[in-house]
């Protein structure tokens, strides 16, 4: 009798055990799950305003506590180029490299450049309105901790060079499941 | 109760102010209760949503004054 009892709750113990593990495996899966306080950005354009509007907000949700990342494609990752590097290029290549030219500081505007002249005044406007220039932006961006993630496929496509990039600390080359990935763990996703 | 800093974030703007008070508030302790004043018009609701996302407490806002917005905030 005292066996058979000592049995039983031997086999509830188990169970109890058992249950537990399970609940504990399932809760670690549902935080896996859970988007949490994050933001990603698909940043696309390569153009002065769009680039200042993606930089606005992740430095404002990098300073309310967000992890932010930056996925930048096509366009923007042409954008993020300091320099023209021609040689070991096809012509093809080549071609981007001068269409494309880098720099933060002559990035033209989506609307009203004409010519670099409305780019200039944009320029002079933001300096005397005490508003960070670009390359001041991506500064503060690195000190807050955005992380920028490049497509590898448009850095291919386009010839462009990782020498040819900006300085940025937490720079890495990646694909489309990354971004897939760190969009899934957010709860805000934004394409610009 | 601990002597109240001011943080100045006039001149700033969006998201300068924020930038700033996220900076500033790694100075301060748990419990420290402290005021920012900003003369951007976006602060009044900015505050709002930067305690709401950081966690911190907005103790009060006062946006009636027509050139700076003062908010008291306690670091939590």
């Amino acid at each position: 009798m005292a066996s058979a009892q000592l049995q039983s709750s031997t086999s509830d113990s188990e169970t109890i055990l058992h249950l537990t593990q399970r609940l504990e495996s399932v809760e670690a899966q549902l935080e896996k799950k859970t988007a949490s306080n994050e933001l990603t950005l698909v940043v696309f354009s390569g153009e002065l305003d769009k680039l200042m509007a993606a930089y606005n907000i992740a430095n404002a949700a990098a300073s309310c506590g967000m992890k932010v990342s930056m996925f930048f494609t096509f366009w923007g990752a042409a954008a993020l180029k300091k320099k023209t590097l021609l040689s070991e290029k096809t012509w093809v290549e080549r071609a981007f490299g001068i269409l494309l030219p880098g720099g933060l500081g002559s990035r033209k505007l989506s609307r009203l450049d004409m010519l670099g002249i409305g780019r200039h005044l944009m320029g002079r406007e933001m300096n005397q309105k005490n508003i960070p220039s670009l390359s001041n932006m991506v500064d503060t961006a690195a000190k807050l901790g955005v992380d920028l993630y490049i497509c590898e496929m448009s850095m291919n496509l386009m010839g462009i060079r990782e020498s040819e990039l900006i300085d940025y600390p937490n720079k890495q080359f990646c694909g489309a499941a990354k971004f897939l990935s760190l969009a899934n763990k957010s709860n805000t996703s934004l394409f610009m | 109760m601990s002597e109240q800093r001011t943080i100045d974030l006039r001149g700033l703007q969006c998201p300068g102010p924020l930038v700033k008070l996220n900076e500033e508030i790694s100075t301060f302790a748990v419990g420290d209760e402290f005021v920012a004043i900003a003369d951007d018009r976006a602060f009044e609701l900015d505050v709002h949503a930067w305690c709401e996302l950081t966690g911190n407490d907005l103790v009060s806002v006062d946006a009636s004054s027509s050139d700076s917005i003062v908010a008291s905030i306690r670091k939590t």
